[in-house]
């Protein structure tokens, strides 16, 4: 089969599971995995095939990459869309991410959701939601992205209120809704502003001309800064980052897919590939690069007390988000890429962990009543193990090298602050992660005695994807990052940011492992060990031969020496206290005014006009007597008028 | 005075005044029609006036007044059948209690 089938066919499957199970699923009853997990299967080895052909150079992609047409979507005079799907280096990448975890969790979930009464719902949801993520990541216009963008933003609503019947999840999937909203209208307007600035939908062609042009009605910080707020909303930055903890009321698998694999990858994907338009406005890449760093800290800072264990990766998400964003704000594209990908892999893993983990101790998320489950499940222990060293950077682990590239290339193109406030973050980093592993897996069981004597491994259809997900969070760095300052995935993706590389007059650096970049590297490795030590002695440790129990009164002595940045860091920053302060109690005050004027004066105007005509008719009625003589007796009186009146005028 | 138009115009608007406040007041059916008649012939008896007074319009006017008896008989025939059939279904000679035209 020729690349022009075979591109189509990785969005068609996904959308082809959604619809057969949609409509059969329930029939199907604890069969129904077999069509969307076959599906992803599918797209997946197809996914392969092109990303290994297109990373290659092989035929047809070359170095820019193929793109298939499909159709002519809206020809209607000068706005012509058209539909068509696109792969070059950037694509490829993603598409590998999205199709290896999203296959990894769909069949982990034919374990963990075994027991659910809504077992094809959730599969057929998972295939809605791949399907979005796919077509967001090949579509090559801009219109065809933003419908996508809403896809996955629906698919996420779905699948985080899955279980709608429980209020906080029906909440938090409205939240999540309702945040990306705000991040969509900047998006749909920044995507407006490409259109009325040069004409077209098409993305390579839109930011050519948008590149090379001299005057633009919109100026392009403007544009940047729309597309932004797209990608702050999908990818959950300060200040919309507020939906993406609360998601966590979704199953585990869904927070693995929305987490590590898709929908928070978008706005990096948007940004990374809107490039150009960005590199051309650096105004508007110093935002990005503060958002993202601030978001960092900010995420560290929380996931540092936090007690729900999906709750402290969710918050470290945030933070590796941050990370991601500030390396595009920056201008090291490649090393934002290059994150997103080793994060993708133990992110997923350190999720589904978490997962095995909630199910192990029966549906309980708060590590204040877990403990010493390290000897009880073996392998969920090791998976995660692996995927908080690499989370930690620690080398030669994945996110040793992914980090390492986006601290070392801040500080040498200059961006001193960045690099100081991320090399924080990645002690603070260390320190939740191994604060989580203690609290879980060291030290004595602190929830009820019968569920301990019931704790067991998962079944091996949650194992082997856990175990599958660790391969990538050990080597994926070593394979993409080596050699060190001229790494393939440099190679792969050097011709997708090679414009935008020039336009900011980035001069490589000869990479120098006995310099700068060595002392860099050393830097990191210290500051996550020293996070990791930290972690160490609060919380405990049980590996063999390094036996320490933790201090819960050390912990709550060193919490009460700053009770500020303690409760500040419990409550969240009062994030969600400002902005109920602000948009619920503030904001429905102005809506119930504006609701009251609604009613009260402009409804009163329409009513009043109403009421008027009707008063006026009512009254205009008793002139139709119905009776004969009263219409005579004015015929006769209109006659006796006018000819009086004819008389008096004309007469004289 | 005696033998002039005048005497006859006055006689005719007269009986046509009567007419008039016969078909406005009259709450009888039977009367309004009468009434109607009484206006009729005030015009015939103008018309016939006219045409014995003004040589040249003689012909013109036996004519018309031949017209307008034709009419009037025509028209009461048809005015009768309708106040009968009305009475039949109403029980009342009386028009103002004819409101059908009012719902």
């Amino acid at each position: 089969m020729s690349f022009d089938t075979l591109i189509p066919l990785i969005a068609a499957l996904p959308i082809a599971g959604f619809l057969f199970t949609a409509a059969l699923g329930r029939r199907l009853g604890k069969q129904a995995h077999w069509v969307p997990v076959g599906a992803v299967v599918a797209a997946w080895a197809i996914s392969m095939i092109v990303a290994f052909t297109a990373l290659t150079g092989g035929e047809p992609f070359g170095e820019h990459g193929y793109g298939v047409k499909l159709w002519e979507w809206i020809p209607a005079g000068n706005f012509v869309v058209e539909a068509g799907l696109f792969v070059d280096n950037l694509t490829a990448c993603l598409l590998i991410v999205v199709t290896t975890i999203g296959m990894l969790v769909h069949i982990y979930s034919i374990g963990y959701m075994s027991h659910d009464p809504g077992y094809w719902r959730f599969f057929a949801y998972l295939n809605l939601f791949m399907f979005s993520m796919l077509l967001l990541v090949l579509a090559d216009n801009w219109l065809v992205v933003f419908v996508a963008w809403e896809l996955v933003g629906l698919s996420s609503y779905l699948l985080i209120g899955f279980w709608y019947r429980k209020r906080p999840a029906a909440l938090a999937s409205k939240k999540a809704f309702i945040v990306n909203r705000v991040g969509d209208v900047g998006f749909a307007l920044g995507i407006m502003a490409i259109w009325v600035n040069t004409g077209t939908l098409d993305i390579r062609e839109s930011m050519d001309i948008l590149v090379h042009a001299d005057v633009l009605t919109i100026p392009l910080v403007a544009v940047a800064l729309l597309i932004f707020a797209g990608a702050m909303g999908k990818s959950a930055q300060f200040p919309l980052h507020v939906w993406l903890p609360d998601a966590m009321e979704g199953p585990t698998p869904v927070s693995a897919l929305i987490h590590a694999a898709t929908m928070v990858n978008a706005g990096v994907y948007l940004v990374a590939r809107a490039s150009p338009i960005f590199a051309s406005a650096p105004d508007a890449l110093v935002v990005v690069a503060a958002i993202g760093i601030f978001t960092a800290i900010l995420a560290a800072s929380i996931a540092m007390t936090q007690t729900d264990i999906k709750r402290v990766l969710a918050y470290s998400t945030l933070s590796q988000l941050g990370y991601m964003f500030a390396a595009l704000g920056v201008g090291a594209w490649t090393a934002a890429i290059f994150h997103l990908m080793t994060h993708g892999f133990f992110k997923g893993l350190l999720f589904l962990g978490s997962g095995s983990v909630i199910h192990a101790v029966h549906e309980e998320q708060d590590m204040r009543h877990m403990g010493g489950l390290a000897g009880k499940i073996k392998w969920t222990y090791l998976t995660m193990l692996i995927g908080s060293l690499a989370i930690a950077g620690i080398p030669p682990l994945a996110g040793f090298f992914s980090k390492d590239e986006i601290l070392g290339e801040s500080f040498k193109l200059g961006f001193a602050w960045v690099w100081a406030i991320g090399f924080v973050v990645a002690g603070m980093t260390a320190f939740y992660m191994f604060r989580l592993m203690g609290l879980t897996f060291w030290g004595a069981f602190r929830g009820p005695k019968e569920i301990w004597e019931k704790i067991h491994e998962s079944s091996a259809v949650m194992v082997v994807p856990l175990i599958l997900l660790a391969i990538p969070s050990i080597g994926l760095g070593m394979f993409l990052g080596l050699p060190l300052g001229d790494s393939t995935l440099h190679h792969w993706l050097e011709p997708v940011f090679r414009e935008a590389t020039e336009l900011l007059h980035h001069e490589a650096e000869p990479y120098s492992l006995v310099g700068i970049d060595g002392i860099l590297i050393i830097a990191s490795v210290a500051v996550a060990s020293v996070g990791i030590a930290i972690a160490w002695r609060l919380f405990g440790v049980g590996l063999p031969g390094l036996r320490r129990e933790g201090s819960p009164a050390r912990v709550q002595a060193l919490s009460a020496r700053v009770p500020f940045l303690y409760r500040a860091s419990l409550n969240k920053w009062w994030f969600d206290d400002l902005n109920d302060l602000l948009f619920i109690r503030i904001g429905g005050r102005v809506a119930a005014a504006a609701w009251w004027f609604d009613r009260n004066v402009v409804d009163g105007a329409v009513n009043g006009l109403g009421s008027v005509t009707r008063g006026a008719g009512r009254g205009l009625s008793r002139v139709q007597t119905g009776r004969v003589q009263n219409y005579a007796l004015g015929i006769a009186v209109g006659l006796i008028v006018m000819a009086g009146s004819y008389l008096l005028i004309v007469g004289r | 005075m005696i033998n002039s138009l005048d005497a006859y115009l006055v006689l005719s608007a007269l009986l046509f005044a009567i007419g008039t406040f016969g078909f406005l007041a009259r709450r009888n059916a039977i009367s309004m029609l009468m009434s109607i008649e009484l206006m009729l012939n005030a015009v015939n008896l103008a018309i016939v006036a006219f045409g014995a007074f003004i040589p040249g319009l003689a012909v013109d006017a036996s004519v018309i007044a031949i017209i307008v008896m034709a009419v009037a008989a025509a028209e009461a025939t048809v005015g009768l059948a309708i106040v009968i059939a009305i009475f039949r279904n109403r029980r009342t000679p009386l028009v103002d209690e004819y409101d059908a035209m009012r719902r």
